[in-house]
């Protein structure tokens, strides 16, 4: 007996054990052998470039993500989806709940995941060309509907809070480049830097470095975007782990730092009325 | 821009949305949650949230109306196929319904074609105030390629909700509203020029925009809408054997990508 219910794939599949039809006796991803080949022999980062794009990638490709991965791994307890994470770990939520949290908090168009997407987007309209740019970096937004996305406050890839681009950033830039193609997207990016920030008025954001490297590793945006929350996960995990484990009594509550500002008729509650009696 | 006005907020922030005053009182939006919204219904309480006015009972019905005709228990349905998934591998209540909500926020059904379908009945007024035709602004959008959001229906063809939405927008004195008018007339043009039908979406953006909401308010008030759908999706596949919800044989992902290969010989 059959399914009625069929799914689609070009990049995995399976063979039954003879007693289970559940069961894997073999998985071939993009035609490798899952467990016979790629497991023992392959890199994580391999492995990873060949399930996103269907082949192997070369040494270079597989170098230019394990690094990228290094860079965004830890975005820092500062970081807003990693804060997301650390409330949840401090008050002992599922371990899911904390990156569901980093993940839905990283997914955002300051610094997350959509504004890789729409840095990506940029680059397939503005290629090298600095003018573009320039005019696009302004106006991001694919038309004037509005969507369930709002639309960009500033330019995508750039810090709108920053002053001078952050030593980090600059030294993801350069390394990445060095892994990278003499004429991809991070190179015209270390090269036009100055120029774009000039023009848009505040510094490179570590959104706009990966943007360029995942256009270089030669993903889609839709692709770009999933690989950017992932590659995020580690600090977000590790930090909530941290603060689960410190407890909430050494994590700030901001509840004397939210003030009111038209608490006009304070009305005194029954517990404190019955408290005072 | 730089980081200055970072230093403003870095330790105090300013509102007028509430605050809990915790062994005291919770303020919102200038009410006190307990003495003044305590005999609020949930759903009414909650638009009072989002829009920071009470829009009245009968635009709290209406609403209530859309969440009720969209509760759907059918686990055939994403979001609560995402649910059962949860519950069929034993994961939790609330991770399985954040789940849920978060596919609730989709391209073929669900907040972004409610989304569009209110700005895009907005726009159409707005092009009417113009002195522009109805049907010139939507073959306009159609040419440009756009979806018309609410219009057609995934698996169907007719959306059993909409009879009982306009007989509940009646009851509420809301149906004679320009925008549910343009949602129809809008209907009758694609209908009769390329044999579309309607869908829900329209009729509730068409109401929502005669309800006055902004698209970023009818987004957030239509979150959590297919909840009470999906609980009970869960419930199911939760209290069956484990792994039992529609499970998938290897065969049954059929593959359709490169031959087999050999890694070693790959490079």
């Amino acid at each position: 007996m059959a399914s009625d219910y069929l799914y689609y794939s070009n990049i995995w599949q399976e063979e039954p054990e003879e007693s289970n039809p559940f069961a894997a006796k073999a998985c071939y991803c993009s035609g490798y052998d899952v467990y016979g080949q790629v497991v023992p022999q392959a890199s994580w980062f391999e492995y990873l470039l060949l399930m996103l794009k269907g082949e192997r990638p070369s040494e270079a490709e597989a170098k230019l993500i394990e690094k990228l991965a290094m860079v965004l791994a830890n975005p820092g307890p500062r970081e807003a989806s990693v804060r997301a994470a650390m409330n949840a770990g401090i008050v002992g939520t599922n371990h899911s709940s904390a990156l569901m949290a980093a993940l839905a908090v990283g997914s955002g168009q300051y610094g997350g995941a959509q504004e890789v997407s729409i840095c990506m987007r940029l680059w397939q309209e503005c290629g090298h060309n600095l003018e573009l740019w320039k005019s696009r970096l302004f106006r991001p937004e694919e038309d004037e509907r509005a969507d369930i996305w709002l639309p960009m406050e500033h330019a995508p890839g750039f810090d709108p809070n920053g002053d001078d681009t952050p030593t980090p950033i600059l030294q993801a830039l350069d390394y990445l480049t060095s892994l990278a193609s003499s004429n991809g997207a991070l190179a015209w990016l270390k090269q036009q830097r100055s120029a774009l920030e000039e023009e848009v008025g505040y510094p490179l954001a570590i959104s706009g470095v990966a943007a360029a490297a995942l256009v270089d590793l030669g993903l889609n945006q839709d692709q770009g975007n999933m690989l950017y929350l992932m590659l995020r996960l580690p600090g977000a995990a590790i930090h909530s782990l941290e603060q689960k484990k410190r407890g909430w009594k050494q994590f700030p509550f901001y509840g004397s730092a939210i003030e009111l500002a038209d608490d006009t008729s304070p009305v005194q509650s029954p517990i404190q009325e019955n408290t005072s009696k | 821009m730089n980081h200055k006005h970072l230093l403003d907020t870095e330790n105090r922030w300013v509102t007028t949305k509430g605050k809990a005053f915790l062994s005291d009182r919770v303020v919102m939006h200038g009410k006190n949650l307990h003495t003044e919204l305590g005999d609020y219904e949930w759903l009414h309480l909650y638009l009072f949230s989002i829009l920071g006015r009470d829009p009245g009972k009968n635009v709290a019905k209406m609403l209530s109306h859309y969440w009720v005709a969209s509760s759907y228990p059918d686990a055939a349905i994403w979001p609560n196929h995402v649910t059962a998934l949860a519950g069929t591998v034993r994961s939790t209540a609330s991770l399985a319904l954040m789940a849920g909500l978060s596919v609730s926020e989709a391209s073929i059904y669900g907040r972004r074609p409610e989304v569009r379908a209110l700005d895009f009945f907005y726009r159409a007024g707005q092009w009417c105030d113009g002195g522009g035709a109805l049907t010139e602004f939507v073959e306009k959008e159609k040419s440009a390629g756009r979806i018309l959001y609410g219009y057609g229906r995934p698996m169907t063809n007719s959306d059993e909700r909409i009879p009982h939405t306009l007989d509940k927008a009646k009851e509420l004195g809301l149906d004679k509203g320009r925008h549910l008018k343009i949602a129809f007339e809008v209907y009758e043009h694609l209908k009769e020029k390329y044999g579309y039908s309607i869908n829900v979406a329209a009729v509730h953006a068409g109401l929502a925009a005669d309800m006055g909401f902004t698209c970023q308010e009818y987004q957030l008030l239509l979150t959590p809408g297919f909840v009470a759908g999906m609980a009970p999706c869960y419930q199911d596949a939760r209290d069956r054997p484990e792994g039992s919800f529609f499970p998938v044989r290897c065969n049954s992902v059929v593959y359709d990508g490169p031959a087999k290969r050999d890694w070693d010989s790959s490079r």
